[in-house]
């Protein structure tokens, strides 16, 4: 796991940026999960089955069985409401920001904007190996190693009660 | 945590960071004091709780408005938001008793109603079997295997070509199959009237080239043996009328051959048009558009076909125009008016039952058809551009049909209305007009945009599908090759059987049974009618005749 230490010293300007990028990707992911929570009739099948690239048999087959495919979106759903929440509010934002990479890697490796490849899922711009969903997992990577939830966030919390014992 | 992360997290107090201009508490510590919850400290802690709180307030906001938008929406169309479509169930009893069925004309069509029935060769299901293994999105095996158990006996075939009648013996004895109930050999008969005559069948499946309908269908009544019957119920209107008759007479179980009955989608859309969402419809255009050889009917010849092993003389006995024989004549049967009616009994007959279904639209009034043979020119005299327009002024209606061969454009089936349009596919999709009188207020407040879906309907949405051909693409955007019954997919031809088996056990009607066979099978007639009289033909309701 990303031993991001805790000892970097961060100016004043590069504290706010990195808490503002944690908090905006954090609202993002939480609000994707929420969206798909109150959406009864969601599911991960369209996006699977219009996998393309080295590993779309994979990613179709995860939407061919109907109880992998529940699981798969059960998943997708908690794991975006967690991750958001945690990276929102400050807390265990590292094992947050981790699954949060793999969770991109794994969108982007579905649909990745390959030479050859036109995918069926409608984007807003033209892609060329590098779209949004990439951008968005290097981001989490450097959330990952630049932590700030003991400085910002519900962590420092956790951090009193250790300096309290 | 692991212990060496916890014993990272060191107090901000130890952090070398507090160049940061944010100010800790740190000042309280260093006059000895045990940390303390100042404010500054709470706040650092506790700053993006309000963050958090602005999303939650956020997305209250947004469902609220999106609920009341639904609840305004739902209450001005009377209908709830999760108001499924009705589905009648088509056998309410487990199968009690077994029944011999008997299959005439095990072709191309014969072969995937019987599949419908639960009998399909070994040949076809090795070869889907491996289809599922090699690509995972193809359910075609997966959604047969899954198929009900009707509790049917395979015991007779009849095919005037071998290689067909040697297949569907194959298709008795073949254990995989829904069920996987093993059965005795079938019988292969030479001809239908042996069949229904060896006293071995209580239902037959009736899929020869629509010229042989309305023979074996009526044989078949005279011996009280129940019929499923393919589409167009016949070829003219003439054996329209004698089969109808006969099958009212000897009462047995008949169904003809449309499984868009059977369809989620158009149980909904029907639904809709009763709770008068789409206002006063005065259009309704169908179409058809196919770009493929096989969409025009260009079937493969099979190799083995020759006057050896193909019994022309019987084919032909129903012509009106017997020729010499002609491998292409019968496997591309559907390119000549000897066998059947084209476009007309063809497709039409597919469009014009799903709007029967949702409307009860009946008998038109009259019908103008027009076409040409315009670009296969491969000896066939039927029409492959083909136009209709059916009146129903008593309905204050018009309706469309359209199609071409040649081009493979997606047209959908439209329903026009004054207040909303309709498109019905395999899903519905249901759009406000913008000067609807109706919705005039609620586009006015903004609760309706014409811009958007007012109502969408996909059955079956929690799961993947994958057709393979263009004609195969065709047929599944109109819900003839798969549907779903809570939320299974199912191919909508095995409902449709299911539903007359079920009839024939349990008493009841068909959905598609005799007296929409005969609508059907007018309407059509009433296109061919026309284009071939070059002329408006309208339907006398005292006389029952086309003039």
């Amino acid at each position: 796991m990303g031993n991001g230490s805790t000892d970097t010293t961060y100016s004043r300007f590069q504290l706010t940026s990195l808490v503002a990028l944690r908090m905006l990707i954090g609202w993002h992911l939480l609000y994707e999960g929420i969206a798909k929570i109150l959406n009864p009739y969601w599911t991960s099948a369209g996006y699977l089955q219009a996998s393309q690239g080295p590993f779309a048999d994979w990613f179709v087959g995860l939407a061919t069985n109907p109880a992998r495919l529940g699981l798969v979106d059960a998943l997708n759903k908690w794991g975006l409401i967690l991750i958001g929440a945690a990276l929102l509010l400050g807390s265990m934002t590292r094992l947050a920001a981790f699954f949060g990479t793999l969770l991109l890697l794994l969108y982007y490796l579905a649909n990745p904007p390959l030479l050859g490849l036109e995918s069926a899922i409608p984007a807003e711009g033209s892609y060329l190996f590098v779209n949004k969903v990439l951008i968005e997992m290097i981001a989490m990577l450097v959330l990952l190693f630049f932590p700030t939830s003991h400085l910002i966030g519900l962590d420092r919390l956790k951090l009193r009660e250790h300096s309290n014992e | 945590m692991s212990e060496d992360q916890t014993d990272e997290m060191k107090s901000p107090e130890e952090f070398p960071e507090e160049n940061t201009s944010i100010e800790s508490s740190s000042s309280d510590d260093q006059l000895g004091r045990r940390p303390g919850w100042g404010r500054r400290e709470l706040f650092r802690a506790l700053a993006s709780v309000p963050v958090f709180g602005a999303l939650a307030y956020g997305v209250w906001r947004k469902t609220s408005s999106g609920d009341e938008k639904r609840r305004k929406i739902f209450e001005e169309l009377g209908v709830t938001g999760d108001a499924p479509a009705v589905i009648p169930e088509a056998i309410s009893n487990p199968p009690s008793e077994k029944l011999r069925l008997g299959v005439v004309g095990y072709g191309g069509r014969g072969q995937a109603v019987m599949r419908g029935a639960g009998f399909a060769p070994t040949e076809w299901t090795d070869r889907q079997a491996e289809a599922a293994r090699r690509n995972p999105r193809n359910q075609t095996f997966d959604t047969w295997m899954g198929q009900h158990d009707l509790n049917l006996e395979l015991t007779s075939v009849c095919d005037l070509f071998d290689v067909y009648a040697e297949r569907g013996l194959s298709a008795s004895t073949n254990s995989t199959r829904p069920g996987n109930r093993e059965q005795q050999l079938a019988k292969r008969y030479r001809t239908y009237e042996e069949l229904l005559d060896s006293g071995n069948v209580d239902l037959i499946i009736c899929a020869t080239p629509d010229h042989w309908h309305s023979r074996v269908t009526m044989a078949a009544a005279e011996r009280g043996i129940h019929v499923y019957c393919e589409k167009c119920l016949t070829r003219t209107e003439q054996e329209a009328h004698e089969v109808i008759a006969a099958i009212r007479e000897a009462g047995i179980v008949f169904q003809l051959g449309h499984q868009n009955r059977q369809n989620e989608a158009h149980m909904k859309a029907k639904e809709i048009c009763e709770k008068n969402i789409l206002g006063p419809i005065t259009l309704v255009e169908t179409t058809t558009n196919r770009n493929d050889p096989v969409g025009a009917w260009v079937y493969a010849i099979h190799p083995e076909a020759n006057p050896q092993t193909i019994d022309w003389a019987q084919y032909e006995a129903a012509s009106p125009n017997p020729t010499d024989f002609s491998a292409e004549r019968f496997f591309r049967w559907r390119c000549w008016f000897d066998y059947g009616t084209g476009l007309a009994g063809d497709l039409l007959s597919h469009e014009y039952d799903a709007v029967n279904q949702i409307l009860d639209l009946g008998i038109p009034a009259s019908a103008v058809a027009s076409g040409g043979v315009y670009f296969y020119k491969d000896g066939r005299d039927v029409p492959d551009t083909f136009q209709v327009v059916y009146e129903y002024p008593e309905r204050n209606l018009t309706l469309i049909y359209s199609a071409t061969l040649s081009n493979g454009r997606g047209r959908g089936k439209v329903l026009m209305g004054h207040d909303a349009s309709m498109e019905v596919g395999n899903g519905v999709t249901v759009i406000a007009e913008g000067q609807s009188t109706r919705y005039e207020h609620l586009i006015d407040e903004r609760v309706i945009d014409p811009s958007d879906p007012l109502l969408t309907y996909r059955p079956g949405f929690r799961g993947i599908d994958a057709v393979t051909t263009a004609t195969e693409q065709y047929f599944a955007s109109r819900g003839l090759l798969f549907t779903y019954r809570g939320g299974r997919r199912f191919d909508p031809t095995h409902l449709h059987v299911k539903e007359w088996v079920g009839a024939i056990r349990n008493g009841g009607t068909t959905s598609c049974n005799v007296d929409r066979a005969f609508e059907e099978a007018i309407t059509c007639h009433m296109a061919t009618e026309s284009y071939l009289r070059g002329r408006k033909v309208t339907w006398d309701p005292v006389t029952k005749m086309i003039v």
